[in-house]
């Protein structure tokens, strides 16, 4: 959807379910049943209160932009990829988590903008969580 | 324990060069540390404890101790970025209280510049379990930065005018200091309109890609009663480590906040004490949070702050980076550190350039800032003063 560089990512055992359904356009993370907190990123454990009792939920896939920057030009495989948005989107159900906002000029961007998750995948089935504008123009 | 007055900075030594094309990274670290020992008046058959970060080789402290030859008793690695040689001061200074080792050397040596590193160089990201989840967004180190900038600036209206202020301050110390990577005067019109690398921060808000090193000799009250060079006691020390805190970042706060303190207590001082501060300035906006969460002025109020001409030496309310710091002068291994501790004790000696040297400076301030702002780092506060 994008043309930014998808990537090979780590999965294992504390991620998969995570990787997995991203390429089902879902936003899975984990939740736990001791302390709520939802946990970012995912992990086999809840760092809040050290449960490891948490459950797998679809989150709405819904934030706002807490705060970005436009790269000029980037490092590696992004080096002809400038000008892009990095930017940590809060999503609706708390964390504050790195991504990138296409399919919006960058010069439109700004903090508390409404997103909503893109499922970016690539021919090859990789997939990456990005965010778009709510309401694309 | 409070290590107050129990370890003093005997030797401290920069490397003069900035681009040092062929030679080894241990080379310069051995370098650096007969630089530093020569400066306290000791040698290599007197270091009995050695520090090093991730910028030493191998097996970090065990191939440099085998590859300079040290007999020692107490070794450390502990690797916080930039901050890790001011962290490695305070472990130095609680091994010496703890009777471990007397005579402690730091060490700091790359070659980026040499390499081809760029800003920030290439990273150490390894296996680390937030890779997957950071890394494959083109985050380079300069966006990180910004977006904490980007913040700074949505919540207290920090300007990018205010910003270049502190890089104007370090261009003029720069000017007095002939090993200086960047030795000439800026305008705040130059620092606006140099390349946006990434928005809000340009090209001249970043500091150098520089080779070199520094090293440091932390030695026992007992050893530097003996040596004829002015020694500095470590009066205060503080360290904190800010994480992501489960997703609930927070990019307008450092762990400055918590290591100021630490450091104030144990030295019985205040902010208003400080006569000068090495800050470290990876990049502009890196001062400007450092400052107010060291508590020179209110959170928020850093703009204000650094545009008032507080930065200048000698007369500035807070002179700072009196070398140039890594925005002028060195980043050596694109991680100053031990270079902020190093001008920080020229201060203390009277040794700084006549120009930017802080009159009658009885109480410094060194602080170090590792890994990146305000998510994952840690931050170190070193207060050194001319006598316990």
């Amino acid at each position: 959807m994008s043309f930014l560089p998808l990537a090979d990512v780590e999965v294992n055992n504390e991620t998969q379910p995570f990787w997995d359904a991203l390429k089902n356009n879902a936003l899975l993370l984990p939740r736990c049943t001791s302390c709520t907190s939802v946990v970012w990123y995912p992990r086999a454990h809840c760092p809040v209160c050290f449960s490891t009792e948490l459950q797998w939920e679809e989150m709405s896939g819904r934030g706002t932009i807490y705060s970005y920057s436009i790269v000029a030009k980037g490092n590696g495989r992004w080096k002809e990829s400038g000008p892009y948005v990095v930017a940590y989107v809060e999503l609706a159900e708390g964390p504050r988590i790195l991504t990138n906002i296409v399919g919006v000029a960058p010069t439109e961007v700004h903090i508390n903008m409404p997103v909503q998750a893109v499922f970016d995948t690539g021919d090859d089935g990789r997939v990456l969580l990005r965010f778009t504008s709510e309401s694309p123009s | 324990m409070s290590v107050r007055g129990k370890a003093f900075i005997a030797g401290a030594y920069e490397h003069p060069l900035r681009t040092i094309p062929n030679k080894t990274v241990q080379q310069v670290h051995a370098e650096v540390a007969a630089g530093a020992l020569a400066d306290a008046g000791l040698s290599f058959s007197d270091v009995d404890a050695y520090f090093c970060a991730g910028d030493a080789p191998g097996f970090g402290a065990l191939s440099m101790a085998e590859y300079l030859g040290l007999e020692l008793t107490h070794i450390d690695n502990t690797e916080t970025g930039g901050s890790s040689y001011l962290l490695h001061v305070q472990h130095a200074a609680e091994a010496i209280a703890a009777g471990h080792c007397h005579v402690a050397l730091i060490t700091l040596a790359g070659l980026p510049r040499s390499s081809g590193a760029g800003i920030g160089g290439a990273g150490r990201f390894g296996s680390a379990p937030e890779v997957s989840f950071e890394n494959f967004f083109g985050l380079s180190i300069v966006a990180g930065y910004a977006m904490a900038a980007r913040r700074h600036m949505y919540e207290f209206g920090t300007t990018s005018k205010q910003l270049a202020e502190i890089k104007v301050a370090a261009a003029s110390h720069a000017q007095h200091n002939p090993n200086a990577f960047l030795q000439n005067a800026v305008t705040i019109e130059e620092v606006l309109q140099s390349k946006m690398v990434a928005d809000p921060l340009h090209m001249l808000d970043c500091c150098v890609v520089t080779d070199g090193g520094g090293a440091l000799v932390v030695v026992s009250p007992e050893v530097a009663r003996k040596l004829s060079r002015q020694s500095v006691p470590v009066l205060g020390t503080g360290f904190a480590v800010k994480h992501v805190n489960n997703g609930r970042i927070d990019l307008t706060h450092t762990g400055a906040v918590v290591s100021g303190p630490r450091a104030f207590a144990e030295a019985g001082l205040t902010p208003s004490d400080i006569r000068y501060a090495s800050i470290y300035d990876s990049f502009t906006i890196t001062v400007l949070t450092t400052l107010e969460d060291l508590g020179f002025c209110e959170k928020g109020k850093g703009g204000e702050f650094v545009a008032d001409g507080a930065l200048q030496a000698p007369f500035g309310k807070l002179p700072f980076n009196t070398d140039g710091g890594g925005l002028c002068n060195n980043h050596p291994s694109n991680r100053g550190g031990i270079t902020k501790v190093i001008e920080a004790v020229r201060q203390l000696r009277n040794e700084a350039h006549p120009t930017v040297q802080v009159p009658n400076c009885q109480f410094a301030l060194a602080h170090g800032t590792g890994g990146n702002l305000a998510t994952r780092m840690g931050s170190a506060t070193l207060i050194l003063g001319q006598e316990v």
